[in-house]
């Protein structure tokens, strides 16, 4: 059972059971353009094989190549909030919309919250891909985790500890030995987070 | 200014020297005509070298033009050095005329193509920054071909219109040399580009644009250039669809030709530096000379060359410089460097020569000024068009400002001088015109433009390039930036770049690395690890010249602090640069400590009862008399100054005086440390030694020198303080910075205390974990202290200003450690007074 719904000259296909997701996500837009929604919901379909109108950690782990990245469960994990099993195409789109580049042409309207593309939510999706534990702070044996992921085999892990211990030594400005977020806000201060955390087809 | 004067007086001497040829050639002419009579002493022999001389004093003449320029720093501020460069090319041009009433010397397009441009182009290409280059790829191609054959079309068309119209005169011209006029100047030239753009630092992303552009488009501007000559000769008649499809084709099989012959040179360099081991001396010579073979093999096949230089060195780069040894990278480096910016000096000095003959100048007002107006005119339509379409894909869009930064510095060069002079009179009737108009508008370019666009850059506040100093958290954040994004994309179904960068690289580290890098190479080629390593090494350095400063300085006041103080930061810096600056230790480091252990045990009863007067100690540390081993010449090895009876000696000494630091560690007496000056001296002599012990363990080399100065160990531990406990440690020969944190901090740790450190090593070898856990007990402070130090050594020259600033640092260390236990209490004053 579908209806279609039109939304700014577009016309959306969806199951009824999600209609109100559809609906919910609308008013996202300006996070996220109605053309998006649409592709958008074509994935979480073609994701979501049995058709519940949930995805589970299995679904993504059902992406051949995002078994092979090596933070691909770390991705995977933000999706799911805490305590919660599957997530529905609105938690699904919010997600996502972290990856929007910024939109420079039209300014921030003081009196709406942040927008989730903003350089400090950005930021946050980062950060909490570290802290797993969801304390607030990036401990050293986070790190290390992420560390041992992403080098591989080619150090040795003794070398993987000092690495991770002289990072967190240019980090840490409180000197508690782990990395809080405004700590890691500070020290990626230069990197142009806009370039490195969009993606162009969110435009 | 008289440094102005004195300079400009030796240039006329020079130039002097120069216009003297006809006088010369007269008398060598003289000379060997007659049959001698007599034995001659000494000969004239001008006619016989002078080519050769007349280069190399040319060479001479442009640079010391660079250097007179350099040092008026408030005249480069305004005028870029291009434009100087060309400004005094004028002057020398003048002299050389009215000296000989003929212009003699001119950049001859054969020297221009064949011995200036390469080395610059392939330096451009060797520097480029890969990930920028490649990221951009896309926007630089669209700018170099679509947006070059724009400006040649315009152009051509403009002029042929004008022309048509009657604005020129009388001129014998046609639209297919008008088109061939614009193609030749279309082009935005490298040289001139990159000599202005270095000199305002734009953002990167800007940067880059328009050095890629630049470069690429000479490539592309060439093929023009050769198409639209063959159509020329073909002559207008001749030409159909059929050959205009042709041409088209040929654009494209030259450029992209010329690419893939370059690229195939970068993977013959690349494959020559994995096994360029064993002759490490001519081993930079590779990278010259097939770079060179890439250009001239390209041009063999009338590809494109300078395309082919370029992507010979961009490609070649990654691998090469893991490949090669790290002192062959930096001779490449800088020797690249010499050369390009060599001839880069020369061409300009010659643009302006090149200027004053009468002979080359025709003018035609209208012709002139509509050329300049249309370039002028038709690269900012064609940015901003260009710029708009990019603009749709791009993820980041250029602004405004950075279009018209763009388009403002399109500026010409030598290129388009070097291609008109090719043109063959015959042919092109009005070829003086054409030089004429080249000239000036090269001048234009590098002159107005020049000048203004760092005052454009300022005013219209245009994005400039970051100052990042490149950090740990920022690669490793960029690496999991990399790793997020290309998740995401495949959550979401997209194929995007991120994916190609992906699979790229999952291809490049599967097979390339393994097909042109060197097994060790691979291993430390991780950007992580690698900056890591160099992070290293930075503070390592600007920590031995702190303590370098320090100690000079303060030992002249008060020996015992001093003294302390400063080899306790020496010995342990001295450890850490070396263990870094190898990777090859960094990864043997697995297998040290067994072998000593043995020896220790041995030498250690022989030698008890050994005691260290004066005499002993000379014996033990000066090296002895041995005739012609310092100063040998060798032309395949840079260390022939080793000897191996000498390198032997070295090692039994370091052996013995482990010896000695293990027993003294063993009955608890410490020797003081008091030579810091021979700490100093030894050192450089040393280095030669590392590399024939480290084969067989690889730390013997790292604690030579502090065991060197401990010999004369004569006061018991207690007596030596805070130093001690971190100088047995380091006897045991940890080659890790992760160990390095720990010596200082070794000794609130009572129980550790009492064990030799080796001693402690092998067992925490054994068990294999119990270094980390140390590791994790208490590495934070050492190399924190050394991260602030690392700015406040850069940036304090008066040495008072650096001891006052230093204190707190160092303090605060201190106060971060746990408070020692009792026994240790005077050590942590004792160390830091």
């Amino acid at each position: 059972m579908h209806i279609v719904i039109k939304l700014f000259g577009v016309p959306l296909s969806c199951p009824i059971t999600n209609s109100m997701n559809i609906w919910f996500s609308c008013f996202l837009f300006i996070i996220v353009t109605p053309a998006h929604i649409v592709r958008l919901y074509d994935r979480f379909e073609a994701l979501d094989k049995e058709k519940t109108g949930h995805l589970r950690p299995q679904d993504f782990g059902a992406i051949n190549r995002l078994a092979m990245n090596p933070i691909g469960d770390r991705i995977i994990g933000a999706f799911f909030s805490p305590g919660q099993e599957t997530v529905d195409f609105h938690s699904f789109v919010r997600i996502l919309a972290h990856f929007r580049p910024a939109d420079k042409k039209h300014p921030k309207d003081p009196s709406m919250p942040e927008p989730v593309n903003s350089r400090t939510s950005k930021l946050k999706f980062a950060f909490q891909l570290y802290d797993q534990d969801k304390d607030g702070k990036i401990s050293r044996a986070e790190l290390l985790q992420v560390l041992r992921s992403m080098l591989e085999m080619q150090v040795t892990e003794e070398q993987l500890e000092s690495i991770a211990d002289r990072t967190i030594q240019e980090a840490d400005l409180d000197n508690d030995d782990a990395i809080s977020f405004e700590e890691f806000r500070k020290s990626l201060e230069k990197v142009n987070i806009d370039h490195k955390m969009s993606i162009r087809f969110l435009r | 200014m008289p440094a102005l004067w004195r300079s400009t007086f030796v240039l006329v001497m020079v130039l002097l020297a120069i216009s003297r040829p006809s006088l010369a050639s007269e008398a060598t002419g003289n000379g060997t005509e007659h049959t001698i009579t007599t034995l001659p002493i000494v000969i004239w022999k001008w006619e016989e070298i002078h080519f050769p001389y007349l280069v190399a004093l040319w060479v001479l003449v442009s640079w010391l033009c660079k250097l007179v320029f350099q040092l008026n720093p408030c005249l480069t501020r305004v005028i870029p050095e291009s434009g100087l460069l060309i400004c005094i090319g004028w002057v020398l041009g003048g002299i050389i005329y009215g000296a000989d009433k003929v212009q003699t010397f001119r950049l001859q397009p054969f020297t221009f193509f064949f011995y200036l441009l390469p080395q610059i182009v392939l330096d451009a290409g060797y520097s480029m920054p890969n990930k920028l280059f490649f990221g951009n790829l896309g926007a630089i191609l669209v700018y170099a071909v679509i947006g070059t054959c724009w400006n040649a079309a315009t152009l051509g068309l403009a002029l042929w219109g004008c022309w048509l119209g009657g604005a020129m005169g009388n001129i014998d011209t046609g639209l297919l040399q008008l088109l061939l006029f614009g193609s030749l100047i279309a082009a935005v030239d490298p040289v001139a580009v990159i000599a202005v753009f270095e000199e305002v630092h734009v953002n990167e992303v800007l940067y880059i644009l328009v050095f890629g552009e630049s470069l690429l488009n000479d490539g592309v501007t060439v093929v023009l250039f050769n198409v639209f000559d063959a159509f020329v000769s073909l002559g207008g008649a001749q030409i159909d669809a059929v050959e205009i499809i042709k041409g088209i084709i040929s654009f494209f099989v030259v450029a992209v030709g010329g690419s893939l012959v370059g690229v195939v040179f970068a993977l013959l360099i690349s494959l020559l530096t994995r096994c360029t081991k064993n002759i490490q001396i001519i081993e930079p010579g590779f990278i010259f000379v097939l770079g060179y073979l890439s250009y001239l093999t390209a041009e063999m096949l009338s590809l494109s060359a300078i395309l082919s230089c370029t992507f010979c060195g961009v490609c070649c780069q990654k691998y090469i410089n893991a490949n090669m040894d790290e002192r062959s990278v930096s001779t490449v480096r800088s020797t690249m460097k010499v050369f390009a910016n060599g001839s880069e000096t020369i061409i300009f000095v010659f643009l302006g020569i090149s200027a004053i003959d009468p002979s080359i100048w025709v003018w035609n007002t209208a012709f002139i000024l509509l050329t300049l107006l249309f370039i002028f005119v038709f690269r900012f339509i064609g940015v901003f068009l260009l710029t708009w379409i990019l603009n749709q894909y791009r993820l980041v869009p250029l602004d405004f400002i950075d279009q018209l930064v763009m388009g403002y510095g399109g500026l010409r060069g030598a290129v388009a001088y070097g291609l008109v002079l090719l043109l063959d009179e015959n042919k092109y009737k009005e070829k003086k015109l054409m030089i004429s108009t080249t000239l000036i508008v090269v001048y234009f370019t590098v002159m107005l433009q020049g000048i203004t666009m760092k005052p454009l850059v300022t005013w219209l506040k245009v994005k400039r390039a970051a100052v990042s100093e490149r950090t740990l958290a920022e690669k490793i954040q960029n690496r999991t930036f990399d790793h997020m994004l290309v998740a995401i994309e495949d959550i979401s179904g997209q194929i995007g770049d991120n994916y190609m960068r992906d699979k790229w690289n999952n291809f490049e580290e599967k097979w390339l690395y393994w097909l042109l890098m060197t097994p060790i190479a691979r291993k430390s080629c991780d950007p992580i690890f690698n900056i890591f390593h160099k992070l290293n090494i930075k503070d390592a350095t600007s920590y031995v010249k702190e303590g370098e400063r320090r100690g000079s300085l303060a030992f002249v006041r008060n020996e015992n602090k001093a003294d302390v103080d400063f080899n306790k930061k020496f010995g342990c810096i001295d450890f850490m640069t070396r263990s870094s600056k190898d990777e090859n230790i960094f990864f043997l480091r697995d297998s040290v400590p067994s072998v000593c252990l043995d020896m220790h045990e041995q030498d250690l009863k022989m030698r008890e009862s050994e005691d260290f007067d004066a005499h002993h100690l000379l014996q033990q540390h000066l090296y002895k008399g041995r005739k012609q081993h310092r100063h040998r010449y060798s032309r395949k090895q840079l260390e022939v100054n080793k000897d191996e009876h000498e390198v032997q000696e070295i090692f039994q000494r370091t052996m013995r005086s482990r010896l000695e630091s293990f027993k003294s560690a063993k009955m608890g007496v410490a020797p003081p440390k008091k030579i810091s000056k021979h700490l100093k001296k030894d050192q450089p002599q040393k280095m030669p030694n590392g590399k024939s012990t480290d084969n067989s363990k690889s730390h013997a080399y790292g604690d030579e020198d502090f065991e060197f100065s401990e010999g004369d160990s004569a006061s018991g531990y207690e007596a030596a303080g805070g130093s001690f406990p971190m100088r047995a440690y380091r006897g045991a020969g940890i080659v890790n910075p992760a160990f390095m944190a720990e010596m200082d901090t070794m000794d609130p740790m009572p129980p550790m205390q009492q064990i030799p450190s080796w001693l402690a090593e092998t067992e925490v070898d054994s068990s294999n974990m119990v270094p980390s856990q140390r590791a994790q007990l208490r590495l934070p402070w050492t190399p924190s202290n050394l991260r602030r130090l690392a700015p406040l050594c850069l940036s304090t020259h008066s040495n008072d200003s650096f001891l006052l600033a230093d204190s707190p640092a160092t303090q605060e260390g201190i106060s971060e450690l746990p408070p020692p236990p009792p026994p240790q209490d005077g050590q942590g004053q004792g160390t830091h007074k």
